[in-house]
């Protein structure tokens, strides 16, 4: 077997910081030594005390491949957690920030994989269903696909008015919420747990075929994946991601 | 590098000695997998030894669960950087599978094989002399199936990708191979006070 390339830490360098909602940002890393990353891949991030202390975790990259030279890494912010508590409240616009990356080969997916595509997202779990998304449209690609993102109430959305703009413009792209908790005034969508009639509704129009990338707190994942196997999807086409209770 | 403004969290000097490089403490258990999660009834569970073995082997679940069982208290590292300490298993140890197998003199690496297609690989002499062995209990509870149950193999002094969840078996083979995410970018041993994590660590 080939030995494979060692993959380095990197210094780079935050050039932006976009707030998504209350807890959540999107970190932009330029990288001296970017590789263009699959749709899902993450980056690790390390932070290093000064007392040699280090500490590591990994971040969904948010950004299409085609944005060349810089990550968005999208993060939540942890309220007991260690590194995303400083990302949010301590980093800034021009600060260091040792990353590498891209990591992962088997939650991603390209235009060359095809369609059609069935997400599911809760939460931040949608972050690296959108690097798909930005991906599918910077190729201009028509495969039928459809989000099903789950989320608690309208504060906690992120990328809301992208995910409209990208519904619009792509035409084979349907973006369908559920809230979980608490609807907007005059919702007239879901508004309870993703579960099997929820998902059979969604991916109805997609017809055969599908792939289906699932990816969230391991509640919702293993409620969708169990009942995507249910309504004969072969396990195979179902790629799963997961968060559970850490501590990150 | 030092990272500004980062000075890290409290930590216990007698945990610290004990949290691999780059791994930080953990209280819940995630899951982590890669696709859903695959459900044997146990009627039909059987856990097999083959490949380079005189004769290959097998267990039903009734059978497997009357051989020699061992409590296991270890420390666990996911290579998505959490470290869980002290957690309790029940299981056989991989020893006591070896003693009645006859494995051929020329097997040093072991892929483990599992409901779902997953596998994992492993050199042999890191799964004997008390190393690892396949549990069907956490935590005096039988083992859910989202953290491998009914069955998964635990080796606990490698990256926790390498205890293989829903695992049905081992292969003996003379040369190693890359398992499912060993041929996804992840390391071929993994030894997380090495920081083994990706394919060129």
């Amino acid at each position: 077997m080939i030995q494979p390339p060692v993959l380095e830490w990197q210094i780079g360098v935050v050039t932006r910081i976009t707030t998504e909602n209350a807890r959540t940002k999107t970190f932009t890393v330029a990288l001296p030594k970017w590789i263009a990353h699959e749709p899902g891949q993450h980056y690790d991030v390390r932070l290093t005390a000064p007392d040699g202390y280090k500490t590591e975790r990994s971040y969904s990259v948010a950004s299409e491949p085609e944005r060349r030279g810089e990550v968005d890494l999208t993060v939540e912010r942890i309220v007991d957690g260690e590194v995303s508590p400083y990302l949010h409240d301590v980093l800034v616009i021009g600060d260091q920030l040792e990353v590498r990356g891209p990591i992962g080969g088997y939650f991603v997916w390209d235009v060359a994989l095809g369609g059609p595509l069935l997400l599911v997202g809760g939460g931040s779990g949608v972050v690296p269903l959108m690097a798909m998304l930005r991906h599918r449209a910077a190729q201009e690609s028509a495969i039928p696909t459809r989000l099903l993102y789950s989320c608690h109430g309208p504060d906690d959305l992120i990328y809301h008015d992208e995910f409209a703009a990208l519904a619009r413009a792509g035409g084979t792209l349907e973006i369908v919420i559920t809230f979980t908790r608490q609807a907007p005034e005059g919702w007239s969508g879901y508004r309870r747990r993703i579960d099997a009639a929820m998902l059979n509704e969604v991916k109805e129009p997609l017809g055969e075929g599908i792939r289906s990338y699932v990816c969230g707190p391991t509640l919702l994942v293993e409620a969708v994946a169990n009942a995507l196997v249910a309504s004969g999807m072969s396990p195979d086409r179902i790629r799963t991601e997961r968060f559970g209770p850490t501590g990150s | 590098m030092i990272s500004r403004g980062f000075f890290g969290r409290q930590r216990p000097p007698e945990v610290e000695k004990r949290l691999p490089p780059g791994q930080y403490l953990e209280k819940g258990f995630p899951v982590l997998s890669a696709g859903p999660t695959p459900r044997t009834p146990l009627e039909r569970w059987s856990f097999a030894l083959q490949g380079l073995v005189g004769s290959p082997l097998s267990w039903t679940w009734d059978e497997f669960l009357k051989l020699p069982s061992q409590t296991f208290t270890v420390d666990i590292s996911c290579v998505t950087k959490w470290t869980k300490l002290d957690t309790k298993w029940l299981g056989v140890s991989v020893d006591t599978l070896l003693q009645s197998a006859q494995v051929d003199p020329g097997a040093r690496y072991v892929m483990a094989l599992c409901d779902g297609g997953y596998t994992t690989n492993v050199p042999l002499a890191e799964l004997v002399n008390g190393a690892a062995f396949v549990a069907y209990q956490f935590d005096d509870k039988p083992l859910e199936a989202e953290h491998g149950g009914p069955a998964r193999l635990v080796v606990p002094h490698l990256y926790f990708w390498k205890s293989a969840k829903w695992v049905r078996g081992l292969r003996f083979m003379e040369h190693d191979e890359p398992g499912f995410w060993e041929s996804n970018g992840y390391n071929m041993h993994g030894d997380p006070w090495k920081e083994e994590r990706y394919g060129g660590d």
